[in-house]
């Protein structure tokens, strides 16, 4: 379960959002500016706030009050970004493996085949981040945040940066990830359409503020 | 006319040891500076990034001097070391390195800042939310991708410390054998009345280690640049 309280001033916008998620797939929506990055940089440990908490099964990852605050590499939360930041020295293998050497976990060869086979990116293991398509980056990026083992995945517009036959590509295995990953999301959107396929609950951010919690059906309201 | 004799080689071979300990030495200091300037906000970084590049500002005598003054046998630091740890520095080749590694050092520091800084922090963020610890995304991230600028520097400050003339001399005098790099030698010889042929000799040589350095340094950028863009 994941709680979130917080507050945080960045130059003339002011974010307050609190909110607590249960389900499999919570979906962040809102405009681009409604304060979706920021969130969710708060959670991941990227960003600190000005007040608040932030709770994950029951471990405080953040509280102003008592001045705690877990740095990112110690939230074992995992971060699929808009524009998959794959390490461009390392190849496909290297890359997926790099959450794992630095968590220094043992080697799970069935685990690593499961999420390579779900993601089908077997064969681009020899490849360098330079040499792949948007697609098959973003679900290498999908792969490595999955392979370090995360209590929590959070994804920012992962199809933000792909066009429309790509998305189509991408979605099916997202939701595969959804029925078969066994790990809570957060996924922000800004398109009410995916996260209708993907989400189990939804939080709606407007200017920095929570408008509407609940079930998908907050979307067409 | 390309005979060396035992002298000129002996300065030759002075020169590249004193250049390679300054290189050697200076690498791991100038990284951890570079990072910390490019990387870190604190109090007085601006009067440490002045302090690094006062050598290269600074007329080289007065740097020799100050080094002189500092961490000669009377000098206040120079003193302490000898008496503590046995380090002497004053008229050694080990103050050759010295006064090469602080002249050297500015040419050192700035490339390697400049490639630190170009490296995307996003990367250094997404290693973060993966588990790295902060010195594992400097090792496993910052530094890897800034390498070729940190070959870059260290090829920089190698080719500086190795035509160094004006602190070397002024911090450890110019005794054959001890601390006469190609510089002094070359210094001497011209003020020698039948010293031209050796001088000429002595500038053809660190004509060719001059240009040996760029070209591998213009190779190994190369390279590191192709290693890092996966091709």
């Amino acid at each position: 379960m994941l709680r979130v309280d917080v507050s945080k001033q960045l130059g003339e916008f002011s974010l307050t959002a609190s909110f607590t998620s249960e389900g499999r797939v919570t979906g962040l929506f809102g405009d681009s500016g409604a304060g979706k990055s920021s969130l969710i940089n708060m959670i991941a440990g990227l960003l600190r706030p000005d007040r608040g908490i932030i709770t994950l099964d029951g471990e405080t990852l953040d509280d102003t009050a008592a001045r705690i605050h877990v740095p990112a590499y110690r939230r074992r939360i995992g971060y699929v970004f808009q524009d998959a930041r794959l390490f461009p020295h390392l190849n496909v293998a290297a890359n997926l493996d790099y959450g794992r050497r630095m968590n220094r976990l043992a080697d799970d060869p069935a685990q690593r085949q499961r999420i390579t086979d779900l993601l089908d990116i077997g064969h681009l293991m020899d490849r360098r981040p330079g040499k792949l398509s948007g697609g098959e980056r973003q679900r290498v990026a999908l792969g490595r945040a999955l392979l370090s083992n995360p209590r929590l995945l959070l994804l920012d517009e992962p199809l933000g940066a792909l066009d429309a036959g790509r998305k189509h590509e991408i979605l099916p295995y997202l939701v595969r990830l959804r029925d078969e990953a066994n790990v809570p999301m957060v996924y922000v959107s800004h398109d009410a359409a995916e996260l209708r396929q993907l989400a189990t609950q939804i939080v709606m951010l407007q200017r920095g503020k929570v408008t509407s919690f609940g079930g998908v059906k907050v979307l067409s309201g | 006319m390309f005979d060396l004799t035992p002298t000129e080689w002996t300065a030759i071979a002075l020169s590249l040891r004193v250049a390679t300990v300054a290189t050697l030495i200076g690498t791991p200091i100038g990284v951890a500076l570079a990072w910390l300037l490019a990387r870190r906000n604190f109090w007085g970084k601006s009067l440490l990034d002045a302090a690094i590049h006062l050598p290269l500002v600074l007329p080289p005598v007065v740097t020799g001097y100050l080094l002189l003054l500092s961490l000669g046998r009377r000098g206040f630091l120079g003193g302490w070391l000898a008496d503590h740890l046995g380090i002497v520095f004053a008229f050694r080749w080990t103050g050759a390195a010295l006064a090469c590694g602080v002249m050297s050092f500015p040419l050192l520091v700035r490339p390697i800042r400049l490639s630190i800084e170009a490296v995307d922090r996003r990367l250094e963020q997404a290693a973060e939310t993966l588990g790295a610890a902060p010195w594992q995304v400097f090792a496993t991230v910052t530094l890897p991708l800034a390498l070729p600028g940190v070959l870059a520097g260290m090829v920089l400050g190698f080719a500086k410390a190795i035509g160094e003339f004006g602190a070397t001399i002024t911090f450890v005098s110019n005794i054959p054998g001890e601390t006469q790099t190609i510089s002094s030698a070359i210094y001497s010889l011209i003020q020698t009345p039948d010293g031209d042929a050796a001088a000429l000799r002595l500038v053809i040589v660190s004509v060719l280690i001059a240009t040996s350095a760029l070209v591998a340094s213009e190779w190994f950028a190369r390279r590191a640049t192709k290693r890092l863009h996966g091709n």
